[in-house]
């Protein structure tokens, strides 16, 4: 199929095999800041924002990314604040879930501008962290979205 | 050899290739790029169909299309208003990412027994809509699964939509799911119950997943619940109908024993909705 497409603002049209995974397209267009981690939808650790949507790049086909804006962590401003809080509050440690969590937690903003602990929790279920125990990550969000 | 991959716009397209073609159906793909798709497959994409989409109000009840989403259902203000144990078990479904690509019809006709959505739609007395060249017929979802993954959909159907029924005001209605967490766990045992108390008995529906080959529908245990308060239904008449409609088994995620037992422990915990039997069992 011809594939049309926006990865973080740059338009791009080729022909790919439509049930090719998004993830391996993004990886091999130098967004190497999607994960594979458990390539069943698990882990969260490729997850990039389809439409605005929080989705695992490894479970969609790439006939489901026609005409669509994907967004990758290499597609935020250098100087993104969320990014910077991950930083400041010990919210990353090894770096493997940290591109898909900063995502979860933009999706979650912009959806829910003040969310409480329980919300983070829910938006962040499908993020598995297995190094800083989630509540640098909690903290990181929390002043993301203080006025 | 490389796959096909048809992704139709319009329905009349997507089901003269549906009757033509051995393809394997696809709507939000989660399911299918988990279980390790194959390049080399047939596919028929119906997830541009703008027909299986929408959620429309209806004197009959809610008519929910194929493609709507777990997200749509658990945020859709009619569904979580008239319809809140399916936003419910919708936002159960895995995570907020599946949740924002995986379907109530690719949730059914994947036909796992340990789906999430089943039990409730069984509860409620859906109704499913499945559409072929030969036209739209509708099938009450308790006949849908016809044994371990095996459907009633036949080759050249598609499911369409689902008619889900209205529960009276009034009417009493729980859903819980047991899974190893409360995030994103495949379920252990699931159950879905609603209903009303009666002059004699409870009028209730009781759906379960994990329990058997196939989301199971407990009539045996509805029918004692039906016979009221009556010496005909007792704790263990209760638990041993409700162990005569489930079949469940050992396996990766528990045991036949605790299914048995934890079944029967969200019967009770459901049935405490209803004032005068919540201290009964």
């Amino acid at each position: 199929m011809r594939l049309r497409c926006s990865v973080n603002g740059r338009r791009l049209a080729e022909t790919v095999c439509p049930a090719d995974r998004l993830l391996d397209y993004l990886r091999a267009r130098g967004c190497t800041s999607v994960k594979e981690g458990c390539g069943e939808g698990e882990c969260g650790a490729c997850a990039v924002l389809l439409n605005g949507r929080l989705v695992n790049s490894c479970l969609v086909p790439l006939a489901h990314a026609e005409d669509a804006d994907v967004l990758t962590v290499e597609g935020l401003p250098d100087d993104d604040p969320l990014s910077g809080h991950f930083v400041f509050e010990g919210g990353t440690q090894c770096g493997m879930c940290t591109p898909g969590m900063v995502l979860a937690a933009h999706a979650l903003l912009a959806e829910c501008p003040r969310p409480d602990r329980a919300r983070m929790q829910e938006a962040l279920a499908g993020n598995l962290c297995r190094c800083t125990g989630f509540e640098g990550i909690y903290r990181a969000i929390a002043r993301a979205a203080a006025p | 050899m490389s796959g096909r991959w048809w992704r139709p716009r319009d329905l009349a397209c997507a089901l003269r290739i549906r009757a033509q073609e051995p393809a394997v159906c696809v709507a939000g793909a989660t399911d299918l790029m988990a279980g390790g798709w194959d390049p080399a497959g047939s596919y028929l994409d119906l997830s541009a169909l703008a027909a299986l989409a929408g959620i429309r109000e209806t004197e009959a009840g809610i008519e929910i299309g194929a493609l709507v989403t777990c997200t749509a259902l658990g945020r859709h203000a009619v569904i979580r208003a008239r319809l809140p144990l399916l936003a419910q078990s919708a936002a159960a479904t895995g995570s907020r990412a599946i949740q924002n690509r995986a379907t109530l019809g690719g949730n059914v006709m994947n036909a796992s027994p340990a789906a999430d959505n089943p039990p409730v739609l069984l509860a409620y007395g859906a109704q499913v809509r499945l559409a072929s060249e030969r036209g739209l017929r509708s099938l009450p979802y308790e006949e849908f699964h016809t044994g371990y993954k095996t459907t009633a959909c036949a080759a050249d159907e598609i499911v369409h939509s689902f008619l889900v029924p209205v529960p009276d005001a009034g009417s009493h209605q729980y859903f819980r799911k047991v899974g190893t967490r409360r995030a994103q766990a495949i379920s252990k045992v699931t159950l879905a119950l609603a209903g009303q108390a009666g002059r004699e008995g409870l009028c209730v529906r009781i759906g379960l997943a994990s329990v058997g080959p196939v989301p199971v529908l407990a009539r045996t245990a509805a029918a004692v619940l039906r016979a009221g308060r009556t010496a005909a239904c007792t704790r263990e008449r209760l638990q041993e109908a409700l162990q005569a409609d489930i079949a469940p088994q050992d396996d990766i995620r528990s045991t036949r024993l605790y299914r048995d037992r934890v079944a029967f422990n969200l019967l009770k915990e459901a049935l405490c909705g209803f004032p005068t039997w919540s201290d009964a069992f």
